[in-house]
Formats: C-alpha cells, sequence, structure tokens
C-alpha cells in the first residue's frame, strides 16, 4: 500500500515536470500527429504511386492503350520519354519504370508475330521493382488482350482464380502506415522520455535525494514508468480517434480499447528499456547513441517497416523475442482483423514479460549508478 | 595610466523575465587597481560583470568600457584582447577532459597567439602558480584550488589589462584562498596597471582589496574604500559594515546569533558512528579511514574545501555510496543500503538542491510529505507550522526555480525535516547564500538543536559557520587533520582564529606536496597587443577542432558506439532488411478432396514461397486462423472441384489473403496468380485446349541488380541511414552541452567569431564520421560482397559534402536549443523518421506525396542515397550524380547560415 502510495505521489512530481516542458510536450504532438499523417501519405509496403516513363516508339491506338492503363493509385500517369535517355533518367532514379514500346508493336500483334516491349525495372527499389513489375506485366497482357478481343473472342478459362483480401479489402496502406507511425512514435517517445528523465534527474543532484527518502528503486522506476507512459497512452489515444479515424479516414475494425491496453504494456516494457539505458549511459550524449542502436533495430526490425517472413532465418529466430514485433503483430490483429482478447493474450503476456525481465536490469543498474556518479 | 575610470555604467537596468538584476545602476569603476564588488547572491553582481566583460547584452542604459560603448560590436571585438573574465562556478569556463596545459593552450590559440610565444607564456603563467607539476593532469581531476588556478592562468594567458574575476574562491579552502590572493598581488606587482574586477561572498576577503562597490537587490548601497565604507558605518568589519548599510527592512529579524549551551543529554550511546571509513573510485581515494562520534543533539561540523571528500563521507552515511572499507552506525544500527525504516528518522539535504524546482513550495512539501507518510491532518498541521517558522507564507505557491537562493534554502531544510527527523545530515547547505539569510538559517538549526534535540551533521567551508557548531572536523584530501571544538582547535594550534588553525594544519598536512610557487623574475613576456585578426582566422578555428578533438577522443564510449554501433546496426539492417518475401503460411480448406484438387494444390505446396499449415474444417475455422495471424492465406477448393473439371465445366478456387499488410497480401496474390496460369499452362493438366500463346511478351529486364537481392539495395542505403543518424546525433549536443556547462561563456568573451566556433566544433564530428564511413565501406566490400561499380572518388566526394550537412543539421538543432534533453529529443525525432521513411531507403522518393515528400525533399539523405546506390550498384560516376552533388552542396552555406543565426555572440 506504502509502496503503491510513493509510485503514485513521485508520478504526479513526473507529470508536472513534463508539462512545464513545452519544447517536449511540441515534440510529443507532432510525433501523434503530423508525423502520423506524413508516414500515411507514405507507402513502404506496395506499390503505389510508381513512377513510369514510356517510350512509345509505335505511337498507335494500342501503344496509346497501353500508356493509359497504367493508372493510380498503384502508378502514376506515365510521362513520354525518349529512347537516348531511358539510361541517364534511370540512372538519376527519376522513374522507377521504362517502358519501352517498339515500333511497328501493333502491327506486328496483330499479325500474330509476338513481338517483344522492354520493362526497364530500377531493381535498387526493392519493394517496389518486385511487385510493380508483376503489375505492369499484368496491366499490359490485359491490354493487349482486350485490344485483339475487339476482333477475337477468347474463351474464359476453364478454371478462374478468385482472390479475397480479407480486413483490408483494397489493400491500403494509409491503414497499414498510420498505425505503423503510431507504433513508431510510442517506442522513441517512450525510450527517450523515460531515459532523459533518468539522466536529468541524475545530473541535477535529486537523484541522491529520492534515494536516501523511504523510498525504494522499485518505487522511483515505477512512478516514472507510469507517469510517462500516461502521456504517451493519451497521445496514441488521441492520435487513434482524431488522427488514424478522423483526419486519415480509417477504418478501425477492432477494439480501441483493447489496442490502448497492450500499448500500456507495451509502453510499460519501453519504458523500463529507457530506464535501463538511462542508467548505464554517463551523461546526455551517450544516452543519444545508446538511443540509436536500441531504437533503430528495435523498430525497422519490428516487422513494421519490412515483413518478419522475409528476414533470414537467424534473425527472424531472434526478432521473435522483440516485444517491439509482438506488439506489431498484435496491433495488426486487433486493429485490421478485428482480433479479440482470446486471440492476443499471448503477445500481451509475453510483452509484460520481456517489461519485468528490464525492470529487473535496470533496478540492479541503479545504486551502481549512484555510487558512479563520483 | 592608473587614474580615470576603466568601466563606468550609466542607469543600466537589467531584466530576466520578471526578476530585475540591475535597477538602474549608475557606477564609475577606478582604473589600476583592485575592485571588490560585495554583496549576497542574486544581487546582479554577476549581471554587472558579465555586461562589463561583454559577455551579457546591455538591455538598457549604457555602459563604458576601456573608452568605448560594450553595446557596440566593433569596440567589443577591439577590446576582447584586454579583457579576461572567469565567470562564476569554480573551472565552470574550463574543459574538464583537457589536461592543464591543454586547456591554458587552447586560450593561448583563441587570442592568436603562436607556439614559441604560447609555450613560453605558459611555461611562465604554470611556474608562478605552482602548476607545473600538474601540467599533464586533466581538469577534472584538480582540487578546487587548482581549478581556480588554471582558471586564472587561462585569463592571464593574452596579458589582459582587465581581469574579471565573479567570485573565484567560493568553496576553496582557507589556505588556497590565501595562495590565490597573493598570487594577484603578485601579478598586480608585476603589472601594475592592471585592474581587477573581482566579486565575493566572503566578507573577510574584501578588507584586501582597494574600492570597494557594495550591492543590494540589483543597487549600487555604497562605494569606496574598505576604511570608508566601516567609517561611514562605523563598524568594525566589513561584515558588518555591509548589514549596516542595507535598508531596514532586510536588516529585520538579525539579531545577534547566540548558541545557547548543549544541555548534557546524556543521551547515552553516540548517534552516528564512523570507523574508518574508506571510500575509493578505481585509484582514487576519495575518502581515507575517517572516524568519528556524534552525540545526540550535538552540532557537528565537517569544514574544508570542494572535492576533500566531505560530500562522500556524507553520502556514505546516508547508504547512497557502500564504504570501501570501515563501517558506519547510525543510531546504533549497522547502516544498511535500502533500510527504509533508518531513512524515516534521518533528514537529508545534499548540495544540489533538493528541491524539484519545478514544483512549488507548497507542492514541494506535500509530496515529500506524502513519501514519508504523514497522516493527512498531520502533514496538513505540520506543513502549516513548517510554512510560518520558516517565513514562507508569502512564497506558498511560487515555484522553487522562482525562489532567492536565501529562501530556496530555507524550503530545503523545511522539506528535509517534515518528517520530524531525530537526524538531519546537511551537505554545505548555505553555499552561495548572503550573510543575513545564512544567519537565519543558522537560527531555524540551533533551534532544532537545542529545543528538539535533532543531531545535525552539516558540512562548510565558512569559518564563521564552523566557529557556532559544537564541534568540527577539518577534513583535507579525504582525510580528517583535526576533531575538536572551535575553540580546542584554535587553543591547540595557539592560533588567532580558527581561519589560522587550520591554514596551519593544513600547512603540515600539504607540506610533503607543497607546490612551489615560483616569483619568476625574469621580466613577463612582452605585451604584443597585436591586434587580433578580424574577421577569420584559421588559428582560431583550429584551437575549437584540436580541443573538439581531444574531448572525443577522452570519451572512448562515445567514440566506440559512434564507429561500433554504425558497424554493428550495417550487420543487422543490411542482413537483416530484406524485401524477399517467402515461408508464407497457408492453409487448405478443401472441399472436394479429389485427384484434381490435389494436382492443383501441388503447384503451392511445390513452391518455395510457401509453407502449409494443418487444413482448414469451416470457414469458422479460416476466420480465426487468419484473424489470429496464424496463417496468412487459405485456399478453398470448392466441392466438385474435380467433376466440373472432368466434364470441362468452368469452376472457381477462392483464395483468402490477410490484408492486414498490404504488401504481403499483393505479393501473395501475385505469386497465386502465378502459379494458377502455370497450372492452366502445363501440359499434362491439359483441360485447356484453347489455351493459346499470348499474343505479344513482356520482356522485364531488372537494372542494375538482376537477380534482384536486397543485400545490394539494402546496404547502401543503410550505410547513407547511419552518415545521416550518428553524426547529427553526435554533433547536436556539441554546442547545446556548452550552453549547459558554460563553457560557452567563452565564446562571448573572446575574439573567436561564431563562424570559427562553429566550423571548428564541426571538423572532428566530420572527422569521425569519414572514418566511419571507411568501416562501412570496408563492410560493404568484404563482409556483403556488394562491390563498388562507380567512381569511388565521386562517392567519396559525396560522402564528405554530406556528412558535413548532416552533422550540419545536429548544428542547427544545437544552436537552437537550450537543454540537452531538448535537442537529443529533436534530433532523434527530426532526423530518424525523414532517414528511415522519407529519403528512398523503402520507397523511393519519387513515389512520395504530401507531407513526406516535404519532409524528405529537406533532409540531405534523400540526395545521397542515389550517389551511395549509383555508385555501388548502377556503376555510375561523377557525370551521372552531379546533380545530387550538387544539391548536396547547397545545404551545407544554408544550414551554417541558419546555424549562425541562432547563436549568439552574447548572452540575453
Amino acid at each position: 500500500m506504502t509502496t503503491f502510495l510513493n509510485i503514485f505521489w513521485l508520478g504526479t512530481k513526473e507529470l508536472r515536470s513534463f508539462l512545464r516542458d513545452y519544447t517536449l510536450l511540441g515534440l510529443v504532438i507532432y510525433s501523434f500527429s503530423f508525423a502520423i499523417i506524413a508516414q500515411s501519405q507514405s507507402s513502404t509496403q506496395e506499390v503505389v504511386n510508381a513512377s513510369v516513363g514510356i517510350v512509345d516508339e509505335d505511337h498507335s491506338q494500342l501503344s496509346g492503350h497501353i500508356a493509359r492503363a497504367f493508372l493510380p493509385p498503384y502508378f502514376q500517369t506515365p510521362e513520354p520519354v525518349q529512347e537516348r535517355d531511358i539510361v541517364p533518367l534511370m540512372n538519376a532514379g527519376r522513374y522507377t519504370f521504362i517502358l519501352d514500346i517498339p515500333p511497328y508493336f501493333e502491327r506486328d500483334v496483330l499479325a500474330g508475330r509476338r513481338p517483344a516491349l522492354q520493362l526497364n525495372v530500377d531493381a535498387t527499389a526493392m519493394i517496389q521493382a518486385g511487385l510493380g513489375a508483376t503489375y505492369a506485366t499484368q496491366i499490359i497482357s490485359t491490354e493487349i488482350e482486350r485490344f485483339i478481343t475487339q476482333t477475337d473472342t477468347v474463351p474464359a478459362p476453364l478454371i478462374n482464380l478468385v482472390v479475397r483480401i480479407a480486413f483490408n479489402p483494397n489493400a491500403q496502406t494509409a491503414w497499414f502506415n498510420s498505425v505503423m507511425g503510431i507504433l513508431n512514435s510510442i517506442t522513441m517517445l517512450a525510450i527517450v522520455l523515460a531515459g532523459a528523465a533518468v539522466v536529468r534527474e541524475r545530473e541535477h543532484g535529486t537523484m541522491d535525494h529520492l534515494l536516501v527518502m523511504p523510498v525504494t528503486p522499485f518505487e522511483i522506476a515505477m512512478s516514472k514508468i507510469w507517469a510517462n507512459s500516461l502521456v504517451i497512452l493519451i497521445a496514441t489515444g488521441l492520435s487513434c480517434y482524431f488522427v488514424v479515424r478522423g483526419v486519415l479516414q480509417v477504418p478501425i475494425a477492432g477494439s480501441i480499447p483493447l489496442f490502448l491496453f497492450g500499448s500500456a504494456l507495451y509502453l510499460y516494457f519501453t519504458t523500463a528499456i529507457g530506464i535501463y539505458l538511462g542508467t548505464v549511459a554517463r551523461s546526455m550524449p551517450q544516452l543519444g547513441l545508446l538511443f540509436l542502436l536500441v531504437f533503430l533495430p528495435l523498430m525497422l526490425l519490428s516487422g513494421s517497416n519490412t515483413p518478419l517472413e522475409s528476414m533470414p532465418d537467424w534473425l527472424a529466430k531472434i526478432m521473435r523475442f522483440s516485444p517491439a514485433a509482438h506488439f506489431v503483430s498484435f496491433s495488426q490483429a486487433i486493429l485490421y482483423r478485428g482480433a479479440g482478447f482470446e486471440v492476443v493474450w499471448r503477445d500481451f503476456v509475453f510483452v509484460a514479460f520481456a517489461g519485468a525481465v528490464f525492470l529487473v536490469l535496470a533496478m540492479l543498474r541503479f545504486r551502481r549508478m549512484v555510487a558512479a556518479v563520483q | 595610466m592608473t587614474g580615470g575610470t576603466i568601466a563606468a555604467l550609466r542607469e543600466v537596468t537589467q531584466r530576466y523575465g520578471k526578476a530585475v538584476a540591475l535597477d538602474r545602476v549608475t557606477l564609475d569603476i577606478p582604473n589600476g587597481c583592485i575592485v571588490g564588488l560585495i554583496g549576497p547572491d542574486g544581487v546582479g553582481k554577476s549581471s554587472l560583470l558579465s555586461i562589463v566583460a561583454g559577455a551579457r547584452r546591455v538591455q538598457q542604459g549604457k555602459a563604458t568600457v576601456l573608452g568605448g560603448d560594450i553595446a557596440d560590436k566593433a569596440h567589443r571585438v577591439a577590446i576582447y584582447p584586454q579583457v579576461a573574465y572567469m565567470p562564476q562556478g569554480l573551472g565552470k569556463n574550463l574543459y574538464p577532459d583537457l589536461s592543464i596545459r591543454e586547456n591554458i593552450e587552447y586560450f593561448g590559440r583563441l587570442f592568436g597567439q603562436g607556439k614559441a610565444e604560447r609555450d613560453a607564456r605558459i611555461a611562465d603563467l604554470l611556474a608562478s602558480t605552482g602548476l607545473t607539476p600538474f601540467a599533464d593532469r586533466p581538469a577534472k581531476k584538480l582540487s578546487g584550488g587548482m581549478k581556480q588556478k588554471l582558471g586564472l592562468c587561462c585569463a592571464l594567458i593574452h596579458d589582459p589589462d582587465l581581469l574579471i574575476l565573479d567570485e573565484p574562491t567560493t568553496g576553496v579552502d582557507p589556505l588556497s584562498r590565501r595562495q590565490f590572493w597573493d598570487l594577484i598581488d603578485r601579478i598586480k606587482a608585476r603589472r601594475p596597471n592592471i585592474s581587477v574586477l573581482v566579486a565575493t561572498a566572503y566578507m573577510e576577503e574584501a578588507q584586501r582589496f582597494d574600492f570597494l562597490v557594495a550591492m543590494n537587490d540589483g543597487k549600487v548601497v555604497a562605494t569606496g574604500t574598505p576604511e570608508a565604507l566601516k567609517h561611514q558605518s562605523g563598524t568594525a568589519t566589513i561584515e558588518e559594515a555591509f548589514i549596516a548599510l542595507l535598508p531596514e527592512a532586510d536588516r529585520s529579524g538579525r539579531v545577534a546569533l547566540t548558541i545557547p549551551p548543549r544541555p548534557n543529554l546524556d543521551g547515552g550511546e553516540p548517534v552516528i558512528v564512523a570507523r574508518d571509513l574508506t571510500c575509493r573510485f578505481g585509484d582514487f581515494t576519495a575518502v581515507d579511514h575517517v572516524s568519528f562520534k556524534i552525540e545526540r543533539g550535538e552540532i557537528f561540523g565537517f569544514l574544508g574545501s570542494n572535492g576533500c571528500g566531505k560530500t562522500t563521507t556524507m553520502k556514505m552515511l546516508t547508504g547512497l555510496l557502500p564504504p570501501t572499507e570501515g563501517e558506519a552506525l547510525l543510531f546504533g544500527q549497522p547502516l544498511e543500503a535500502g533500510d527504509l525504516q533508518a531513512r524515516m528518522r534521518v533528514g537529508y539535504m545534499s548540495q544540489a538542491f533538493s528541491l524539484y524546482t519545478e514544483l512549488t513550495v507548497r507542492q514541494n512539501l506535500d509530496l515529500h510529505a506524502r513519501l514519508f507518510h504523514l497522516k493527512p491532518a498531520d502533514a496538513r498541521a505540520r506543513i502549516a507550522d513548517l510554512i510560518a517558522r520558516f517565513g514562507l507564507e508569502e512564497h506558498v505557491d511560487q515555484r522553487a526555480e522562482d525562489l532567492p537562493l536565501g529562501i530556496r534554502q530555507r524550503l530545503s531544510l523545511a522539506v528535509a525535516i517534515v518528517h520530524r527527523p531525530e537526524m538531519l545530515i546537511l551537505d554545505e547547505p548555505t553555499s552561495g547564500v548572503d550573510p543575513v539569510a545564512r544567519d537565519r538559517f543558522w537560527e531555524l538549526l540551533i533551534g532544532l538543536s537545542r529545543n528538539e534535540g535533532v543531531t545535525i551533521f552539516v558540512s562548510t567551508h565558512f569559518m564563521n559557520e564552523a566557529e557556532r557548531c559544537d564541534r568540527i572536523s577539518l577534513m583535507h584530501s579525504g582525510r580528517v587533520l583535526a576533531t575538536d571544538t572551535p575553540a580546542g582547535l584554535v587553543a591547540r594550534r595557539g592560533a588567532a582564529s580558527l581561519e589560522e588553525a587550520f591554514i596551519a594544519y593544513l600547512e603540515e598536512a600539504t607540506k610533503a606536496q607543497t607546490t612551489q610557487e615560483v616569483d619568476v623574475v625574469a621580466p613577463p613576456p612582452p605585451v604584443a597587443h597585436a591586434a587580433p585578426a578580424r574577421g577569420f582566422s584559421l588559428l582560431r578555428l583550429t584551437a575549437c577542432t584540436i580541443r573538439e578533438t581531444l574531448e572525443l577522443l577522452r570519451d572512448p564510449i562515445r567514440l566506440g558506439f559512434a564507429l561500433f554501433g554504425t558497424a554493428f546496426l550495417l550487420l543487422v539492417f543490411g542482413f537483416g532488411i530484406s524485401t524477399d518475401v517467402n515461408e508464407l503460411k497457408f492453409a487448405v480448406l478443401d472441399h472436394d478432396r479429389s485427384h484434381e484438387s490435389r494436382a492443383y494444390l501441388e503447384e503451392v505446396r511445390g513452391s518455395a514461397y510457401f509453407v502449409e499449415k494443418p487444413p482448414l474444417a469451416d470457414y469458422a475455422e479460416m476466420d480465426r486462423r487468419l484473424a489470429s495471424g496464424e496463417i496468412d492465406c487459405a485456399i478453398e477448393i470448392p466441392p466438385g472441384f474435380g467433376r466440373n473439371i472432368a466434364r470441362g465445366r468452368p469452376t472457381e478456387v477462392a483464395a483468402w489473403l490477410d490484408g492486414a499488410r498490404p504488401f504481403v497480401a499483393q505479393t501473395i496474390r501475385g505469386y497465386l496468380q502465378g502459379m494458377h496460369l502455370l497450372y492452366l499452362a502445363d501440359p499434362a493438366v491439359a483441360m485447356n485446349p484453347s489455351a493459346e500463346k499470348a499474343p505479344a511478351r513482356v520482356e522485364v529486364r531488372l537494372k542494375y541488380n538482376q537477380n534482384f537481392e536486397s543485400v545490394y539495395a539494402m546496404v547502401p542505403s543503410t550505410m547513407s541511414m547511419m552518415l545521416a543518424l550518428f553524426p547529427a546525433i553526435l554533433m547536436a549536443l556539441a554546442i547545446v552541452r556548452e550552453k549547459e556547462l558554460g563553457s560557452i561563456t567563452n565564446l562571448y568573451v573572446t575574439p573567436v567569431t561564431r563562424l570559427e566556433f562553429l566550423l571548428g566544433k564541426q571538423v572532428p564530428y566530420i572527422g569521425l564520421a569519414l572514418v566511419n564511413f571507411f568501416i562501412l565501406f570496408l563492410m560493404a566490400l568484404f563482409v556483403f560482397q556488394v562491390p563498388l561499380k562507380g567512381s569511388f572518388l565521386t562517392l567519396l566526394l559525396a560522402t564528405v559534402i554530406y556528412v558535413t550537412a548532416t552533422t550540419g543539421y545536429g548544428m542547427l538543432i544545437s544552436a537552437f536549443a537550450s537543454t540537452q534533453i531538448a535537442a537529443l529529443f529533436g534530433t532523434a525525432i527530426l532526423t530518424v523518421l525523414p532517414a528511415t521513411m522519407f529519403s528512398g531507403m523503402l520507397v523511393p522518393v519519387s513515389s512520395l506525396t504530401g507531407l513526406g515528400r516535404v519532409l524528405g525533399r529537406l533532409f540531405p539523405m534523400s540526395y545521397y542515397l542515389p550517389v551511395s546506390l549509383g555508385a555501388f550498384t548502377k556503376g555510375l560516376g561523377f557525370a551521372d550524380l552531379g546533380t545530387n552533388l550538387l544539391i548536396l552542396t547547397l545545404f551545407v552555406p544554408v544550414l551554417w547560415s541558419l546555424s549562425l543565426m541562432l547563436l549568439r555572440k552574447q548572452e540575453r
């Protein structure tokens, strides 16, 4: 009971100091509004808005059809390009795809000569290149088919494959990215806020003061965890309702309260990491570097930016222990697939457990940290 | 040129927010003598000194220094070489990681001295201050007295005409203090023309000065020689004279402090017992076999200089630090870390403020009452009592950071005793507090001791406070020199005063290591006041570079993180981030279970991309397993599939994909459609007789990366990201750190220009980033086997420009931010997102829209990534990448200009 009260009262102090710091407040607001919107507008995992150039040496009806078949949202409207510019334009990364339609293409198609057209793909744009090439090929084939069927009819194939995409029928990325943006912000802010709270307290000498009072390091750490988590949790909730649902019009299938409950568990883990890093770093510059070393892998390898399945086996195995990956996985389950508690509780338990591990590590470092101040 | 004034202030007013630091001050400071500024803390002494030094902007009024208006920039530049300024706070403008020699060299370079002149001057200064044997010791390992001498050396390196010292002796032991003033006297003797302007909190020192300026509450109360001041007020000492000069209101409540004798409590066992307490940090012994006993109700003092081990001893007694050797007993019990019961009986006031400055007086008291579990009713009464007793009524709702120092000190004490402890441990509670406030504070302490029987263990460096203790221990270099009543100590040494006695003990203790201060007989080096190079000076820039480089090299942890951290991340991302989608989990809902359905599914099962999970029984199971993410895809074969095919009737296969990850869903769709076509075209199936050849072929040419391997794209991309984030975050703390720690003052008062300062500091980080680049480059070649197909020189040139731009990004944030936290936070938020999302690492820049596009365009990585990819994977050279290089280059002057605009050459 006294522990609980101590944690509560110490936490109110954390909240008060946070609310006084307008710079931090401003950055938190930015992270949960503009940063989310910016991320929802960029697509990391699919073909959206791919840039296409077209060299039309045929100038026929068919080549015109093909050019017009590249439509948003997958592709930008193709821009006409000269044949001699293909290489420099590709080199400059101006276009990801350049389609080259040879002279007399339409004539050769109609004559059944099976001419070839060339699709140049910038294969350094990994995600767009692979998928986009498949799409482009399909678009071109369909268009040629359609052109021919004006005169000739093709019987429907015997077996038809109907693909239905569940939960996100148009496979839109704005949905995906906005929520992944929230995840990134949560991870970043929780680590920095909690870590800086420890380093700041130490630099201002108030840590000593706390440690000679009848409060335990556990209570000090827990107070920082709940106060900083609460701030971020509120920001997350507001962001879900007003930014993701309101501004970005993303339909959320599942229960936001359940997602927030999961976020709270994840925050417990990330703030615990922050506190641990705060006890390891001796100065703010060191904290900054430590933060990058921990945050970047946590974020880039969580599955929010590239799929976990595509990682090499050894790394995928390691990342299975990353609470960030669990967080991404249960967030997707709840928000897109409408999964309930019975589906995600294992992830919840794992994240909570990881938080406890780092809390214990941070506790072990706490007193040594005070000694190291000298 | 003695006679006349060296500086004159007319109606100078200075405000910080609502607080008025200087209130229409008009003052003439005589030339060629030692002028002392005396007065309590926070009355505007420091503001006045920093204005005269040119470090702070004059808000209102006019200040003339050395014959010109200090607000005039040209005049300031002209007089930098004639003025030296040592700001308040021991060694605050020094660089703790640099050695004594390196610190002085830095200042010498700033003033444009060549090596020969510098060396001669340094040798002279070190010899005359007795620092020669310690020339290679880092400043952070110096004692208070040595730091202060080093500060003086740095100030004197350029032979100034006006030496401004802000509380140079605060917190220094009396012997060092005496030596310091002797040193000043010798300097004065050697250079009679030098004017010294000094602020001090020790009234007894004021006696030595030629001319005094007494200040109170932002105003000058009196000026004159010490004799004149004493005569004017009819008092015997300067301290009394000063108090007599104060307005009536400020003197109220001042009574001659009397200490009632300690009642013989006969408390039996002592409250605190220390036996051979020893504390070592590495090979440094901070506290060396300290033993003492403190009885109930006693006021026990620790007297000693900064860094002599007082604080460490106190920390051991509070359980904050475990002793290396020896033991401490509190209330007869061995001290155990984490013993919460014992803590309830102890109150502690640490040297740094033990207050939350962002909370109000009442909030601070409330918080502590709650942490000590006072019952609400009891807490209310107790807090009301403390507020009344400590005179905090009018400040109850003010935030602690807005309180004057003296009031803050009282609040600290109130907070420390809110739970009625039996024992108080106070670490230099009155440091920096004016005499009146100190007396009030001691009244409270004496009341606690005599009326409530509270045992008080207090450390101080003020002699008159030590005299008020029942017993004191003299401490020096971690050892207790002597313990007795103040009168007893004086008697034992046969000295005239406690200070004399302490000095006698100190001299005895330090005899072995006495610093030999040589009065250099040789004439001072020729005073060559060569006007400082106006405009840009490479020498001063180099000075900043050398210093920053040394500091960077002295922090191996930071260096290690920066170099090996990036290497580690490149390994992880280079191998880890891959866009090849495989191991897709699928399950089958086969209503048909015929030969044909198995043949169809064989296409999927045989694929390297798919992994089969146990089959599905019904739609409910399909929904559940898709929702839980257990499978990515379900394939449903309708009833009668085989029969329909056999009879040539059209039929449909359905595939259900998890759309939560659009990229994966789209990839699966592509794979399935491909397999479907393969199945249809398979001659073995031969059930599609009309299948005709496609009318045209699409030749897909994967340029640059024929095998479509992630590593060729990921490694150059990750390198770009590392070289954006790490240099930026390293640089971001470089300037703001100086702002927070105080050494930024050197920018304000030396001839170094802002441009030299910024560029000089940037160079080492550019160098570090280039080392980093070479490590990453070699890893790309040999670990990842990514060959460099294009021009190395182009890549190198682009990298140099790029890291200049990314460090410039950090520099801009650093120039803008006022605290390290804000800088760290800001850099993280403003660089990580553009670097990972909007610079082409995962999404081509040409596909970005909206806000992301803007953020990406404003970030240098957008222009370096194509160069890195181009040089590695596309085999490009300068001709192809020229545009990107040009845009990258544009970032540099823009970032420099913005940083220059945000960095001020004077404090507001």
